[in-house]
């Protein structure tokens, strides 16, 4: 059942996408959560959504790994469907009672759902196609700046690349612990709300104890490896942009001028 | 290589003490309790000890994981209690723990075994070449891109192997290896660290459970008490079956088989610690019998 967690995972391959720049990645799904916030309109919408589809076409990265992503999202999906589409004031199409459903409601919702959606897909093709590594290389260079003022970058980015690291390695461990428990008459599916939060104490504290004790054999197998923070590093793979690397950007920016043209296009 | 093998010292652990409660609480146990050992360059060397003799205790002493409470440990002639020798000390003595899923770094198997290299700061082009030398000298360069945790637990083991070997060290100090490993794991990473100790000249300390992988070595340390007990050859260190399990250790089957037929009263050798040379032995017996 854990397993199934898809977000935040790396699929190796060899797409246009996985050979971008990571800093430039991380630059084009910023315009691309412009290019969705910026519509106004249903078909201000077009232009984010095709640059997602031309996205995960440029990524082979299989559509129903796609959906399968989506899944966690949907109860998030239908609350602020439902908010929008019976909060909202407007030309109302259908009433019942002190239930009104307006044309705005309608529309909003719709944009809502589609927005959601392309949002999540979209960027995570940034962490499908991006090795963790690769993406923590990439945010500590962009935020290297701030080590000026003194922001611990290497330290943040280190943390984070560890944290990406032990994700399934912990996800495993979960499983284990949680058939563990259930061999011995815990009972996880059943009872409300309150009595499930409680079942999963047994499971949360294992957890953490092994959690501990594993941050204590990695640090020392990290200090093993003469590991003594960012001063003096150097790195495998250099980060290096390409031509390629600013012709997508500017790809992206088009279809960002295009959301803008047609907001005002549509208005007027 | 082996021309200065038997000349130089690699690693010197003169009359070191350790406890992990220092100084000045009475009474806390001593894990190592004067204890004396010479590792030779190029040796290939079996740590045996039951839990809580200090044999993982002994290994950390030797890359300044640890610093002795008493007495001294020198690498190389650096002192493993001088913070300035840290790092020069760290990249001659590896070391390689049980658990493979906690020394991992990296999310890719070809940027884990470079973390060390990245650490002291090599070239990125010398760090290429030195990765993919590493990861084609323990057999795991098809999966360089391969994220580790979908590796099995042999697999995993010999990247983290990749990633000491790398740094180019002397020595590496492996505590436990095998232990969380299945038979075909055990005998990858096996095959693996004789071929560092014999292709390389690295000079490889195995701490191990395992009775067969010992007899392998070339020299057994028995560790009790926090002190040396026996020192010296397999053959030798085995054909004592009576002291090794008064202190709570096995012996290789085939030495096993060996002292019980003794003790029935036939003559036999407990010297014998491989299958090839009992059988040949129990060969030569039931023939002259006829």
């Amino acid at each position: 059942m854990l397993k199934d967690i898809t977000i935040g995972q790396f699929f190796p391959g060899n797409s246009l996408l996985h050979k971008l720049d990571p800093r430039f990645k991380i630059i084009i799904t910023g315009i691309f959560i412009a290019m969705l916030f910026a519509a106004q309109t249903f078909t201000a919408l077009i232009p984010g959504v095709v640059f997602m589809i031309i996205g995960y076409a440029a990524s082979k990265i299989p559509f129903s790994l796609m959906i399968k992503s989506l899944k966690p999202i949907i109860p998030i999906i239908i609350f602020t469907s439902i908010l929008n589409l019976f909060f909202l004031d407007g030309i109302v199409i259908f009433k019942l009672w002190i239930i009104k459903i307006t044309y705005d409601g309608v529309t909003y919702t719709g944009m809502m759902i589609i927005r959601i959606i392309a949002l999540i897909a979209g960027s995570s093709l940034l962490t499908y196609t991006t090795s963790p590594i690769a993406l923590t290389d990439a945010i500590e260079s962009l935020l290297s700046p701030l080590k000026k003022i003194k922001f611990p970058v290497h330290e943040l980015a280190m943390m984070m690349s560890i944290a990406l690291r032990f994700i399934p390695t912990l996800i495993e461990e979960t499983d284990k612990i949680m058939s563990a428990q259930k061999a011995r008459g815990a009972d996880m599916e059943s009872g409300g709300l309150i009595h499930r939060a409680k079942a999963l104490t047994p499971i949360l504290v294992p957890l953490f104890v092994s959690a501990f004790s594993r941050a204590m054999e990695l640090a020392t197998a990290m200090e093993c490896r003469c590991y003594r923070g960012g001063e003096g590093r150097t790195r495998l793979k250099q980060l290096s942009s390409s031509a390629r690397d600013y012709l997508t950007t500017s790809f992206s920016l088009i279809f960002l001028n295009m959301v803008f043209l047609l907001n005002v296009y549509m208005a007027g | 290589m082996s021309a200065n093998k038997e000349i130089k010292e690699n690693i010197n652990i003169k009359n070191v003490s350790f406890s992990y409660n220092s100084d000045e609480e009475k009474g806390t146990p001593l894990i190592l309790n004067h204890c004396n050992l010479e590792i030779k360059k190029g040796e290939f060397i079996a740590v045996l000890g039951h839990n809580g003799s200090g044999k993982s205790t002994l290994a950390k002493l030797m890359n300044s994981i640890l610093i002795p409470t008493d007495g001294i440990v020198l690498v190389d002639g650096f002192d493993t209690s001088d913070e300035e020798n840290l790092f020069d000390i760290r990249r001659r003595v590896g070391m390689v723990f049980q658990n493979p899923d906690n020394q991992i770094v990296a999310t890719i198997v070809e940027e884990d075994v470079a973390f060390g290299l990245e650490n002291l700061g090599t070239e990125p082009a010398e760090m290429r070449q030195r990765v993919d030398e590493a990861l084609k000298a323990v057999g795991m360069y098809d999966y360089r891109n391969h994220a580790p945790h979908k590796l099995s637990g042999g697999q995993k083991q010999r990247v983290a192997i990749a990633g000491i070997i790398a740094m180019k060290p002397e020595c590496i100090v492996l505590d436990e290896p095998t232990a969380m490993l299945d038979p075909k794991g055990r005998e990858e990473v096996m095959r693996t660290i004789k071929m560092l100790n014999r292709d390389y000249g690295i000079t490889v300390i195995l701490i191990t459970h395992y009775m067969e992988e010992a007899a392998q070595c070339e020299r057994i340390v028995v560790i009790d008490g926090g002190k040396v007990l026996m020192d010296g050859t397999p053959e030798n260190v085995f054909s004592e079956v009576e002291l090794l399990k008064s202190i709570g250790l096995d012996v290789p089957q085939v030495t096993e088989l060996m002292y019980l037929l003794g003790k029935h009263g036939y003559t036999c050798d407990t010297h014998i610690i491989t299958e090839n040379d009992c059988t040949d032995f129990l060969a030569k017996f039931l023939s002259e019998k006829k």
